[in-house]
């Protein structure tokens, strides 16, 4: 029941974000988070944004996993 | 980057278990708590995948699953005398058993029930019902509770007058720390869930490897999340390490979402909560603090709390536990099924026994 999509914001107005998820636009409120501008991706939960998605942060996962794999063969 | 597909690719997948395989020699039981990681890890087919050495057990991460019995009987009882209610709940909610009925039978039976996808949809059905009073029945842990706090605050903001709340969320650590004291279980480590801990930060289980010595890993719900949190998970175990680790770094932080968390700390406070399966756990779930009776149906209609328990022969409660799996039940797939459920866990499709009858894994390996 914790599941949260993530989805891209494409626009902001009245503490409510337009964003878009898996081609579907929802409106969700941004009552519960700091920061969020357009273009940031951001988790989607009960009709609220919950948390920004760190991009760099989910490059670096996949940069540091690819690299483990291929030092180990 | 659309953070899903990157997270599905099948060589890194492949990869990540070759490593899990040379990496483990122990007997490990490691819980993963969150019935998403339940439900990703059964659609992935990781059970099966991992060496025989780890034994994943399912945890008490499904929050329809955890509601106990008595708590849904007491509402039913109450909306079967009240016409003048609509009651909005989450559509998960709607088919589990009660006593001897569900939200599902009572609709049938003229009941006003009706499932939102969010807490705020419940101010729009307020507004639109002056003559009645709508009360929402709100399910969840740390991820959803901010959600319904937040709707409360704008149901004040907003002056409605008919719109109250009866919330039977639950906390997730207390509960972790009640499983281990119950020592049933002879758990290795935890996988945490990714979203409870992007509210609650990964802080939160630091007792968890200080005072109890279990490994904890935070990971995300992508296959590849899921095995590189598996991966560390059991690399912690076998340098006889326990720390917490995020593997979910674009999404969870030491600290979590202070805002969020704030809000959720405005309108709750922590109280006793009962469990369906394991009891009442102290501090583990929320009650509306007093500044906000007005919007507690608990206190406005004098709904009580209720106990746990289970129908006859279900075992719900010791699978919620970890101490028995979805096989070992009689019901399981045999009178219990999706479209019948008898258990909670069969209900939600996040449920331990709903995700082993969907996806199987792992029934002849005995894990």
């Amino acid at each position: 029941m914790c599941i949260a999509l993530p989805g891209k914001v494409i626009g902001i107005g009245d503490a409510m974000a337009r964003v878009e998820v898996a081609g579907t636009r929802l409106e969700a409120s941004l009552m519960l988070t700091e920061g969020v501008e357009i273009g940031d991706y951001v988790l989607i939960h009960a009709g609220f944004v919950i948390r920004k998605v760190d991009e760099e942060e989910a490059r670096e996962t996949l940069r540091l996993l690819s690299e483990f794999l291929e030092e180990q063969g | 980057m659309k953070y899903l597909d990157e997270f599905r690719n099948r060589d890194l997948a492949q990869g990540i278990l070759k490593r899990i395989h040379a990496l483990s020699r122990k007997n490990l039981s490691l819980m993963e708590i969150c019935g998403s990681h339940t439900h990703s890890i059964a659609k992935y087919g990781i059970r099966d995948a991992l060496p025989s050495t780890i034994r994943l057990i399912s945890g008490p991460g499904c929050p329809v699953c955890v509601t106990a019995a008595g708590d849904l009987d007491r509402v039913i009882g109450f909306i079967r005398e009240r016409r003048d209610v609509i009651l909005a709940t989450f559509g998960d909610m709607m088919r589990v058993p009660g006593s001897d009925s569900s939200f599902q039978e009572e609709k049938a039976r003229g009941s006003d029930i009706r499932v939102v996808y969010s807490p705020l949809d419940t101010l729009d059905i307020a507004g639109a019902n002056p003559g009645k009073e709508v009360i929402f029945y709100a399910v969840g842990f740390e991820t959803t509770a901010p959600t319904v706090a937040a709707s409360l605050l704008m149901a004040q903001q907003k002056g409605l007058k008919n719109l109250s709340f009866l919330c039977v969320h639950k906390l997730t650590p207390p509960a972790m720390r009640a499983l281990l004291d119950s020592g049933e279980t002879g758990l290795d480590g935890f996988l945490c869930p990714g979203h409870v801990t992007a509210i609650i930060g990964a802080d939160a289980y630091r007792f968890l490897a200080e005072d109890y010595h279990a490994p904890c890993v935070v990971a995300g719900f992508e296959p590849l999340d899921v095995l590189q949190g598996l991966y560390l998970l059991v690399r912690q175990c076998e340098e006889g390490r326990s720390a917490i680790e995020i593997q979910y770094t674009r999404v969870v932080t030491g600290e979590g979402n202070k805002k969020a968390r704030e809000v959720m700390e405005r309108v709750f406070e922590a109280e006793d909560a009962s469990w369906r399966g394991i009891g009442t756990i102290p501090a583990s779930g929320l009650s509306i603090r007093e500044e906000f009776a007005a919007f507690d149906a608990g206190k406005r209609f004098i709904i009580g709390k209720g106990s746990s328990g289970e129908p006859p022969g279900c075992s719900c409660g010791e699978i919620i536990r970890g101490v028995l799996r979805p096989y070992d039940c009689p019901l399981f797939s045999t009178v219990c099924t999706p479209e019948d459920p008898q258990g909670p866990c069969m209900v939600s499709s996040e449920g331990t026994c709903a995700a082993y009858y969907r996806y199987g894994g792992g029934e002849y390996e005995g894990r």
